[in-house]
């Protein structure tokens, strides 16, 4: 008795999983936005690298280390029964870009979540989800006691194509999360619808 | 290690005391079960590739069966018991477990080979999802 179950007869649901990634700098605010619309408090995932792994894990300054421990933070939101979408908060430190691969495959979207503080924490993730041609939006997180600033003029400093939408946020903030991410699946939604048109002659 | 600059040999061969128990690793050789031991070494699964990280687990009715499986380990044998109580995705299974990812990916792996579980495969990569989907995903937030 194996697994000490007796007959069960319903067979489980399966859900159509989905994903969004949260991106940004160190210190934004990435699980606080996960954790405002998660059903769940926030998870951690961890992935143990080794000098048997990839070999673009790039150990350069911290020789003496032979394992590096990889931590990403992650949320559920159930929209249906068999349909579920995971919030991934991306690690923050450039060394594991690669991780970043495997959890941008298939992502339907992403928000890159900045800080007008330091705008330039953002700039990698952007020009990461550019050049992958994944959907994103830009969330400025306003913190308190930071100044604001115009959108436009924030979206002059991230030198954003004019179709990347820029909204203000409160990563604490339930409601405002969740426009956040309506924005970023209505984006892809815009791609998709355009990548399914014929080409107009 | 000040303290063993003048080792006592006297000391050596007396039986630990407490406190004086010197311990021959510390935090920094981190945990003392590697974690890949209970994969017997094993990083990926053969012949298969990476689940990903939200592909979820689903037991198959033949894992309910009495009497299989007895090379299963415990942790295979709580995988298949989680995802009994509801289907969990490869990062669940991970955190919930408290193990690395590629533990789990090497352990399910096992179970799909065993035929106990099989696995749900989302959106193809490098694709984007259906449409309808989008508009599904985009309602249910809306309505949270």
């Amino acid at each position: 008795m194996a697994f000490g179950r007796s007959s069960r007869k319903k067979p489980p649901v399966e859900p159509v999983t989905l994903k969004i990634l949260v991106a940004g700098g160190f210190g934004v605010g990435k699980t606080t936005l996960v954790g405002a619309v998660s059903e769940i408090r926030p998870l951690r995932t961890e992935e143990v690298l080794t000098e048997a792994g990839r070999p673009v894990d790039d150990l350069h300054g911290v020789e003496a280390k032979t394992t590096t421990t990889v931590a990403m933070d992650f949320g559920r939101i159930t929209l249906r029964e068999d349909l579920v979408l995971y919030l991934f908060g991306t690690p923050g430190q450039d060394r594991f870009w690669f991780l970043w691969d495997e959890l941008a495959q298939g992502a339907l979207g992403a928000v890159v979540l900045a800080d007008t503080r330091r705008l330039e924490d953002s700039f990698a993730a952007i020009d990461y989800f550019e050049r992958r041609g994944i959907p994103f939006t830009v969330a400025v997180n306003c913190f308190e006691g930071a100044r604001s600033y115009p959108t436009e003029t924030v979206r002059a400093a991230l030198d954003l194509d004019p179709e990347v939408e820029l909204v203000l946020c409160d990563a604490r903030d339930r409601e405002s999360v969740k426009s956040v991410l309506v924005a970023v699946v209505e984006h892809a939604l815009v791609l998709a619808d355009r990548s399914h048109e014929p080409v107009a002659t | 290690m000040s303290d063993a600059a003048e080792p006592n040999r006297s000391d050596r061969d007396a039986p630990a005391r407490g406190a004086d128990v010197h311990h021959w690793y510390d935090d920094e050789a981190g945990p003392v079960v590697r974690p890949y031991a209970m994969t017997r070494g094993r990083t990926s699964a053969a012949g298969r590739h990476r689940l990903d990280l939200i592909a979820v687990v689903v037991p198959e009715p033949a894992a309910d069966d009495p009497g299989r499986d007895q090379t299963l380990s415990p942790e295979h044998v709580e995988i298949v018991e989680r995802c009994f109580e509801q289907p969990q995705s490869i990062a669940e299974l991970a955190a919930g477990l408290d193990l690395p990812v590629g533990v789990v990916r090497v352990l399910v792996g096992d179970l799909v080979d065993e035929e106990l579980v099989h696995v749900t495969r989302p959106v193809p990569p490098a694709q984007l999802p259906d449409v309808s989907i989008l508009r599904e995903v985009i309602n249910g937030l809306r309505a949270l």
